[in-house]
């Protein structure tokens, strides 16, 4: 494990050189941004901003000291929103983690629940039915079942507010500020999650289809096991561990998917700052964004390779020892 | 060929994914001798329902553009950006995964660094962020796609180069005496790529969607009609004309599902060879 963290730092500083290499390509800095939205200004104004941003050193001195404040902590300033990065990211965060921690646990138990009963019998209608409905789930763009979503849920029976995450100076405090915020979450939830739903289901499925055609199947039923009991304790049971490695390897695509679903429904999170720094032109929270998401990515895998330790002893075991 | 074309038709999967994707691949080609001309052109009176005038069989958009018109063209865009993307990414991932596994060492260290960099970025944003920087046009799209999708390629032909270049006739190539860049590239790539194109339907149908997603948001190429921008467009309408977000949204659930079924039945007709041989 340690071995693991100590790993991904060099991981971490290429991310970061990378991200710095990117922005340095867009024409234009952000003294340049900040002087269009101003509408205009002269070339002294132009000079004495950049020098007080720093940004007349090299590109190469402006990256050192870019990773001396990552060191810090210090993301650094966001001109679009005229504050620190690290602060608005903060600020943002917890929306986007609830939305992503309740579409994951959502998508991860009913999946793998639908894929047993798919797995259950191979073949059969129940799993030719759910293997097609999950497969045009898997298909279907999340921007566009968010906004099917609206369509039926939010517009035609009214059940769900259309978009936010909270509804506005409505006063609300305690439970009934988080039953407000969860109502307000469900559609997204939903439209980020289907996709993940359809593809736990897909594995959990074929993953079961290729346990049942191992020898121990045969011999349990020989021993004259109960038909849910083999079902659940031997063979779900071993295909339920893919799927832990998948929820690590899924993150950074989930991420990536909050990002448009944020947008859809407008809720203000880490994803639709993401939107709004390309928008707003603003490199430098942008390049925060990356780092941070990128810390986050890592931080879930080493998550999921505790909990895959815990899960499959003979994996647990071995981490102990070295 | 002609035995594996028998064993994918029988199939069902391989073969409805077969005829979406020919269905597709035809509207996109017959687009531009159907609907000669700019399909972002103005071409006849605003917000025409669907099915009420035989010259715009699915109406026209708030700007009076024929949606037939914009979906056909659409579909060019989708299946373009989603081939050539997915293709750039097999072939960097592949040079790259080459490379790394047959050269070993300090060579393989680094490059498998930076494929974990890529990696833990997601792809999604990385595109964002490309785009923005670099600004908006096909080709930049189709980079920026490929960028968050070379890795998997990557990392699933080094796997194979590693036990491929292992086996006798690699060693044999190299007691002959032959360039070890030819060795890599001649002899080992050629062997480690069948697993690698098992991966391409899911690379191809991962690039229409964040493509789709790209446009949606206004990153696109401003230039081209998309599903994506026609979704976003119709977004506006949402309430009044929704069938002008929903059409091109049933065109992506198409060919995202016709691109995975024919994957699907190519690796269901490999499987059966490998199993009978």
């Amino acid at each position: 494990m340690r071995r693991r963290l100590i790993g991904s730092i060099p991981v971490l500083l290429i991310v970061v050189m990378g991200t710095f290499l990117l922005m340095e390509m867009a024409p234009g800095d952000a003294v340049d941004a900040y002087l269009v939205s101003l509408g205009g200004g002269d070339a002294g104004l132009a000079a004495q901003l950049r020098q007080s941003y720093g940004l007349d050193q090299s590109a190469f001195s402006r990256l050192l000291f870019y990773l001396g404040s990552l060191a810090r902590f210090d993301l650094g300033w966001s001109l679009a929103f005229d504050r620190p990065i690290l602060g608005l990211i903060a600020e943002r965060l917890p929306n986007t983690l609830w939305l992503m921690g309740t579409a994951t646990a959502l998508a991860f138990m009913l999946g793998s629940a639908l894929g047993v009963v798919a797995g259950a019998r191979p073949g059969s209608l129940t799993d030719r039915l759910l293997s097609i409905g999950s497969l045009a789930l898997y298909a279907t763009p999340s921007f566009w079942l968010g906004l099917v979503l609206i369509l039926i849920f939010a517009v035609d029976l009214r059940w769900f507010p259309t978009a936010g995450i909270e509804t506005v100076a409505s006063g609300k405090v305690g439970m009934a500020r988080v039953f407000d915020v969860a109502w307000h979450l469900v559609l997204p939830v939903a439209s980020l999650g289907f996709i993940y739903l359809a593809l736990f289901l897909r594995m959990m499925r074929s993953g079961m289809a290729e346990v049942w055609r191992l020898d121990f199947v045969l011999a349990a039923r020989a021993r004259g096991i109960s038909r849910l009991r083999l079902v659940l304790r031997h063979v779900a049971r071993n295909a339920l561990l893919p799927l832990v490695t998948m929820l690590g390897l899924q993150a950074a695509t989930m991420l990536g998917g909050s990002v448009v679903v944020e947008s859809v429904f407008a809720v203000p999170g880490f994803g639709r700052l993401a939107h709004e720094a390309v928008a707003a032109r603003d490199a430098p929270l942008l390049t925060g964004i990356i780092v941070v998401s990128a810390v986050m990515v890592i931080a879930v895998n080493l998550l999921v390779d505790i909990a895959y330790g815990f899960l499959d002893p003979r994996v647990g075991r071995g981490e102990e020892v070295s | 060929m002609r035995a594996f074309a028998l064993r994918l038709m029988r199939s069902p999967e391989g073969m409805a994914g077969l005829i979406l994707l020919i269905l597709l691949a035809a509207m996109a080609l017959c687009a531009p001798l159907v609907y000669p001309g700019d399909p972002m052109a103005i071409a006849g009176r605003p917000m025409l329902a669907p099915f009420s005038d035989p010259a715009f069989p699915l109406g026209t958009d708030r700007l009076g553009r024929n949606v037939v018109a914009g979906l056909m063209h659409g579909a060019r865009a989708s299946l373009l950006v989603g081939i050539s993307a997915a293709l750039m990414a097999l072939i960097a991932g592949s040079i790259v995964g080459t490379v790394a596994g047959f050269a070993g060492g300090l060579v393989e260290d680094i490059l498998m660094r930076i494929v974990d960099a890529f990696q833990v970025v997601p792809g999604f944003l990385l595109a964002l962020a490309f785009v923005s920087v670099t600004g908006a046009s096909l080709p930049v799209v189709v980079v920026a796609i490929a960028l968050g999708a070379w890795t998997g390629p990557a990392r699933l032909v080094r796997a194979e180069v590693l036990s491929i270049r292992e086996r006798d006739f690699v060693a044999a190539a190299r007691t002959m005496g032959m360039h070890p860049a030819e060795i890599a590239f001649r002899e080992i790539l050629p062997n480690a790529l069948p697993p690698v194109l098992a991966l391409a339907s899911v690379i191809v149908a991962s690039a229409v969607l964040i493509e789709a997603a790209l446009s949606f948001l206004g990153l696109g190429d401003p230039n081209i009609v998309t599903w994506g921008s026609m979704i976003a467009e119709g977004r506006n309408l949402l309430r009044s004309a929704p069938y002008l977000s929903i059409a091109p949204g049933l065109g992506l659930v198409a060919t995202v599902l016709g691109v995975y079924l024919f994957g699907e039945g190519v690796a269901e007709a490999l499987a059966r060879r490998r199993g009978r041989a």
